[in-house]
């Protein structure tokens, strides 16, 4: 048979694996094999290349490949649970930054092979690297913001919409500029001209990437590292343009697509537009109304909350990036268990957006065994509030912000959330006074049966942990 | 495959395709798998390293363009490798608990 449509139909089966993968990574029971399936449609892919190719440097491409191995197995062996959205995010810059090269790399070798370049493979490399190195240093600064490498406060300055939009601009002029030239008929500076273009736009959309994440706060990095993820699948499916090949315009497309819903279902859950979170600055200092609520926090010692838990038949634990910082999974399910033992019914409430990454705080309780069925989810458990007898929130703060249906002029205003204020009593297990990552007050720690609980989210545990086993 | 415009609008039209089947496919994913569902499609948009291995081959190539899908092909490569390690790393975690459970 013909070789060219032997590869193209493993290019297909390829396809195949990554949909169905996909599929199945949706959906409890199958996730693990549909990962597996997933992973074997990149080899059938990655193979079928290889036999295809026309001068294959050997030695490079093993050492590349060996190199990313070593590198890939090293980081995914080592990595903290707690540390995983960053991890995410660095592994998603380097596709971008791979899809940027492959971009790159092809104007060279297309143009070596037949002398020109059509306005399709231009505009093709074009977006590539347009689209890869957004993605790049969008998710280096996303990393560098969820390692606390930088600060994850929102950087704003004077006229950041004006620079934003000459960025942009001149992208554009150069992209057009880039993609109409004929190559065939330049003399050699003319080339050059070319080439300097092309260096112009890969800076550009590096910086341009660095500017539209750094306005953007610690607290809405969910959002961020969805839409990041939907640029390197959109990144990807620009290079199957360049090389015309649809193995990557199919995959690419379905991580796209599926970073977009998980950017759709992260900005329902805060109730706020894409534009919102990409461009007001959010928890920024000017625009949280710092000083709003004032009151009388009432501080409890761990052996006093003890005589609270001891006593309550229904408890829920609403667990947040404070406990994530703090490592605190471990110790907040031995805690869990005591109570259960104690004959108390034990849940645990998750927000969609709590942590820094969609799905966060579910992954830190599975590495700590919490059983599935003990999650409920916030629209569950919010009708019966009033039967909790306590509820637990651990480093969680503007999931749990009442402001958020009572207060108009909050900027959390109608954002759903997780109404422990209606708890019996909520016991809140925090730092300090201080407003959380998007700077906003909260005036459940001012209310009646609120109990404020100091320290590091571990230590308070663990104190907890100790009382009971008295 | 040479760009024309034979090609690109078949291109394209796999594309609007795949987008279409893209959203149907995650739509309704619980909001407990949004983190492996993300590093694995993160993993998948690792499916660059084609890109990147076709770059790499090319008859007669520069050094330039080589040198490029070289350092493509490792980038690539540890987006996949990676990635899928690390989702099947959570994934697992996942699993055991539903074992625990007893029913899914």
């Amino acid at each position: 048979m013909n070789p060219e449509l032997i590869r193209g139909l493993l290019y297909i089966v390829a396809s195949i694996f990554f949909i169905f993968g996909l599929k199945m990574l949706s959906s409890q029971a199958t996730a693990r094999r549909g990962n597996l399936v997933s992973a074997v449609g990149m080899l059938i892919a990655v193979v079928t290349t290889v036999t295809a190719m026309e001068d294959i440097r050997w030695f490079w491409v093993v050492f590349g490949v060996g190199l990313g191995c070593v590198v890939g197995v090293l980081a995914a062996r080592l990595v903290k649970m707690t540390a995983m959205p960053e991890m995410v995010g660095l592994f998603n810059g380097f596709g971008g930054l791979a899809s940027l090269l492959v971009g790159w790399s092809e104007y060279h070798g297309k143009w070596a092979a037949s002398g020109t370049l059509s306005l399709f493979t231009t505009i093709a490399i074009f977006l590539t690297v347009l689209i890869g190195a957004v993605t790049f240093s969008g998710s280096m600064v996303a990393y560098g913001k969820l390692s606390t490498l930088i600060t994850g406060r929102p950087v704003l300055y004077k006229r950041q919409n004006l620079v934003n939009a000459f960025v942009l601009g001149a992208l554009a002029g150069l992209g057009v500029l880039f993609c109409v030239q004929k190559l065939d008929q330049l003399s050699s500076a003319g080339h050059a001209l070319v080439y300097v273009e092309l260096i112009a736009i890969i800076v550009l959309a590096l910086i341009l990437g660095v500017l539209s994440t750094i306005p953007i706060g610690g607290a809405d990095m969910p959002v961020v590292i969805c839409l990041l993820n939907s640029y390197s699948g959109l990144a990807a499916c620009a290079a199957g343009f360049v090389i015309g090949n649809n193995v990557l315009i199919v995959s690419g497309s379905l991580v796209g697509a599926s970073g977009i819903i998980l950017t759709r279902i992260m900005c329902k859950a805060m109730n706020r537009s894409l534009a919102n979170v990409l461009f007001s600055g959010f928890g920024s200092a000017t625009s949280a109304k710092a000083g709003g609520y004032q009151g009388q926090a009432n501080p409890i010692a761990a052996s006093d909350a003890y005589l609270i838990l001891e006593a309550a038949r229904n408890v829920v634990f609403v667990p947040g990036y404070g406990m994530a910082a703090a490592q605190a999974q471990h110790a907040v399910r031995e805690l869990g268990e005591l109570l259960r033992s104690n004959g108390a019914e034990v849940r645990y409430c998750i927000h969609p957006v709590a942590g820094r990454m969609p799905g966060h705080m579910n992954v830190l309780l599975a590495e700590a065994n919490v059983p599935y069925e003990m999650l409920v989810e916030p629209q569950d458990i919010n009708p019966t509030m009033e039967m909790v007898d306590v509820a637990i929130v651990i480093g969680a703060n503007d999931v749990v912000n009442p402001a958020a249906k009572e207060d108009q002029a909050s900027p959390l205003w109608g954002m759903p959330i997780i109404e422990v204020d209606r708890a019996r009593t909520c016991i809140v297990l925090k730092r300090s006074l201080n407003p959380g990552f998007a700077g906003v007050d909260n005036p459940l720690f001012f209310k009646p049966n609120t109990r404020m609980l100091f320290g590091d989210a571990k230590a308070s545990v663990a104190a907890l942990v100790s009382e009971f086993k008295q | 495959m040479e760009l024309n415009a034979t090609t690109v609008p078949l291109l394209f039209f796999v594309f609007v395709l795949a987008m279409f089947l893209g959203v149907e496919l995650i739509k309704k994913v619980p909001s407990q798998l949004h983190t492996p569902l993300m590093s694995g499609s993160n993993a998948i948009s690792g499916i660059t390293i084609v890109g990147a291995l076709v770059a790499s081959g090319h008859d007669g190539g520069t050094a330039v363009a080589t040198l490029l899908a070289i350092v493509a092909v490792v980038f690539a490569t540890i987006n996949v490798v990676g990635g899928y390690l690390v989702t099947d790393r959570m994934l697992e975690m996942f699993k055991s608990k539903a074992k625990d459970g007893g029913k899914r």
